[in-house]
């Protein structure tokens, strides 16, 4: 359940930047999370319930993206979308070691008042 | 029910009328974990300007890290000195353990948190003499998810699974083996009496963490420790000697 401190760490970057831009209140928070990120989107969710309670994000919607993994073929030289966890290159079936993208954990906007 | 923003909490809430027309969208494009990674590239630094190699051990709870780093210190101590650093929820028994064996050792107690973050560790190092010290062993809180998402300031990541706990185990827990520099599996002693599928295991580790070096061990017989140890004094602890323009032979070789 770390998704809890990750939640707080997001929240606090989102009430800076909310604050920094005179906002009384935030509707909409966008993440962007990646299956290797080591993150729920459910727990976040249920996280994000527990440590918007009293701030201004408390009405907020949680919205997450889901950002696809990305690996690189060194055989084929060629980057794929794997179908699965193990990253097995679509065209020569190699397993690949690089991981280019999927370990996203970002928050991605807000929409604010 | 709040017409403003939908929610049906029974909140004092203070919406002027034109608040709706007010919205507007800020771009944040910001990783959650900055804070945490930031401070464990300070912690790299730090560690690399001394020509520390500092290993970041991971497992589920009984895998046998703390015997795992044990062994190590009480074979490589004549040649390394070795330290650690123990992150568990309560108690100081594990670094008081590996105390006893005569490594430096300081215990990160984390309460309710499942994981170790890079600040714990920068309070940690402080209580330790890290210029005395050759190898620093992160042993962090018995946990396969949450633990892999924070950068530490490692220069690698080892991950340790135990023959007890079935050959599938990279397969249920992806991300961790994915981020692993090394994959031991441990108490190779009792394969046979647990059934333990070598071939099976290997072929899961190589599926999920194909770039790992894998290690079939057992801390308490020393089976399999000499692969590791090779691989801890020349793929892993070369780079940060080079850096220091060390390239002496080890100590007392």
């Amino acid at each position: 359940m770390h998704e809890v401190s990750l939640m707080q760490e997001a929240l606090a970057i989102a009430v800076a930047r909310a604050t920094e831009d005179r906002a009384q209140r935030i509707h909409r928070i966008t993440m962007r999370v990646g299956p290797l990120s080591g993150a729920v989107p459910e727990a976040l969710e249920f996280a994000f319930g527990v440590v918007a309670r009293g701030t201004i994000a408390e009405c907020a919607q949680l919205e997450i993206e889901h950002a696809p993994i990305l690996c690189y073929c060194p055989t084929c030289a060629a980057e794929f979308t794997p179908a699965d966890f193990f990253c097995e290159c679509p065209r020569c079936e190699q397993p690949s070691a690089e991981v280019r993208r999927g370990r996203e954990l970002e928050l991605v906007s807000l929409e604010v008042s | 029910m709040c017409k403003d923003c939908g929610c049906s909490n029974d909140h004092p809430h203070s919406h002027e009328a034109a608040h709706e027309a007010d919205r507007r969208r800020l771009a944040v494009r910001q990783a959650i974990l900055t804070k945490n990674d930031r401070l464990a590239e300070r912690n790299r630094g730090y560690f690399a300007a001394r020509g520390l190699l500092v290993v970041n051990v991971l497992s589920a709870p009984g895998s046998g890290k703390t015997a795992f780093i044990e062994r190590t210190a009480a074979d490589l101590g004549p040649r390394l000195r070795i330290g650690a650093i123990v992150g568990d929820l309560e108690t100081d028994n594990d670094a008081k353990r590996l105390q006893a064996c005569g490594v430096p050792a300081v215990q990160i107690t984390t309460g309710t948190a499942c994981h170790l973050d890079a600040e714990m560790v920068a309070r940690a190092a402080r209580r330790m003499t890290l210029d005395s010290l050759d190898v620093l062993f992160i042993e962090n809180v018995g946990n396969l998810v949450c633990p892999a998402a924070f950068d530490l300031g490692e220069a690698a990541r080892l991950v340790l699974i135990s023959v007890t706990e079935g050959e599938d185990k990279p397969l249920k827990y992806p991300p961790v083996f994915r981020g692993a520099q090394a994959v031991v599996i441990s108490k190779m002693d009792i394969a046979e009496a647990v059934g333990f599928n070598r071939e099976m295991a290997l072929q899961n580790v190589r599926r999920v963490a194909p770039q790992a070096a894998v290690f079939h061990v057992s801390a308490r017989t020393g089976q399999g420790m000499q692969e590791w140890y090779g691989y801890l004094e020349t793929t892993l602890r070369q780079p940060a000697r080079l850096l220091l323009g060390d390239v002496q032979a080890p100590r007392g070789s």
